[in-house]
């Protein structure tokens, strides 16, 4: 059967595409952002899941406002990457895992998620950053031994968006479907994006310290605290983009409830945004 | 219980919420500015701006606010940051200098900012 081994939390930034691109690692600005994901990469290495189910948010590239699915599921044996419009080089493309997709899309349909199924989905920058970061030699390796992705795509662009509880009972239902999976297969479920930021309006800048780390160290055994929070609380607490928390909670559902963690880092500035990383491991593991 | 919705709650200053009311508002402006993931259409812009406005039906305040290159202006009348931030990439422009931007500061002090706020 399928077991997920561990979730990753990442941001997402932008600017971290670009800064991958030039090689900025040792830069100043850039070198105590990057020295925290050698340890989740040796974890990785370690654990060497067959695949990951990767929960972000499209900004602009997939979807437009004329459709909006609040969850969509990508259902290909590939994804690509494209331009974005502000320079970002776009990166080759994802390996996907249909016959989990499917099965993914099945269960959670049957568990009353209703969700829109992807058979061509354009995957942005919120998905190619945390897989660049998580597995930097991808682009190196021929794709059949590239790590397999699954896109989970959360709307955080028009509200009305899913509440943290409804995200963090699309996580759970994620855990038990991949737990319903015939096939042996390791599974890392990957949360992208966050912490506090906000780019527009007079409030562009904000950044909250002090709500970051009580999410970061709640998410790990008291997840059940933080999904009492209404949106209207992440945007005011976390900044008008840092309700992209909601898809860290996604993947905290989908662990089971006991999680070891194993490494965490929180950095600020990358660009406008707190940069967060989370490695849990399934206690069951 | 469900949570209000947004628009119920309220107000977090300095903060538009992007809600189906805001959507319907700015739409022709949005759309214009998800085009621009093209390159193609990028360079249509730069050429003949009055006419790619006209081709998307951006209305009187999204033309004002798109020729003022203003974009707490682009947000009033609708704009979606993350849309808008393809326009501003037109003109090489990054969230950096749109954070400055709207909140009237120099860029150099919008950066400060942010790294004041890893301090506390
Ligand atoms: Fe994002």
């Amino acid at each position: 059967m399928a077991r997920i081994v561990g979730g990753i939390t990442t941001s997402h930034i932008p600017a971290i595409g670009n800064a991958i691109t030039k090689e900025l690692f040792e830069d100043p600005y850039w070198k105590p952002f990057f020295d925290s994901y050698p340890p989740v990469r040796d974890w990785l290495n370690e654990v060497q899941p067959d695949v990951a189910i990767v929960i972000y948010n499209d900004h602009g590239l997939n979807f437009f406002l004329d459709k909006m699915p609040t969850f969509s599921i990508g259902a290909a044996p590939r994804y690509e990457n494209a331009d974005e419009g502000w320079g970002l080089k776009p990166l080759p493309p994802f390996q996907g895992a249909p016959d989990l997709s499917w099965h993914l899309i099945e269960s959670l349909v049957a568990e009353e998620f209703d969700i829109t199924s992807c058979q061509e989905m354009l995957v942005d920058h919120g998905f190619a950053v945390p897989i660049s970061l998580l597995w930097p030699d991808r682009v190196k390796t021929e794709p059949a031994k590239q790590i397999k992705t699954i896109p989970v795509c959360i709307n955080t662009v028009q509200h009305p968006l899913p509440s943290p509880k409804r995200c963090y009972k699309l996580g759970q239902a994620i855990g038990r479907a991949v737990a319903s999976f015939p096939e042996d297969l390791k599974v890392v479920v990957v949360g992208t994006g966050g912490l506090s930021h906000q780019l527009d309006g007079e409030r562009a800048g904000f950044i909250n310290k002090e709500f970051d780390l009580m999410c970061l160290e709640r998410i790990v055994d008291q997840a059940d605290s933080l999904t009492d929070l209404s949106i209207h609380d992440l945007v005011r607490e976390a900044g008008a983009q840092g309700a992209e928390f909601i898809l860290w909670l996604a993947m905290r559902g989908a662990l089971d409830g006991k999680v070891r963690k194993l490494h965490s880092n929180y950095h600020i500035p990358i660009s406008n945004t707190a940069a967060g990383l989370l490695l849990l491991e399934n206690a069951g593991l | 219980m469900p949570h209000p919705a947004p628009t119920e709650q309220p107000s977090i200053p300095g903060t538009t919420i992007f809600d189906g009311r805001m959507a319907m508002k700015g739409y022709p402006l949005n759309k214009m500015c998800f085009s621009f993931n093209e390159k193609a259409n990028r360079d249509a812009f730069l050429h003949d701006e009055d006419a790619y406005l006209e081709k998307y039906g951006l209305t009187e305040e999204h033309k004002e606010a798109v020729r003022s290159r203003n974009v707490l202006r682009m947000i009033a009348a609708g704009g979606n940051i993350y849309y808008l931030a393809k326009l501003a990439g037109i003109f090489g422009l990054t969230v950096q200098d749109v954070g400055a931007q709207q909140t009237g500061m120099s860029v150099e002090e919008f950066k400060a900012k942010l790294v004041d706020a890893g301090r506390n």
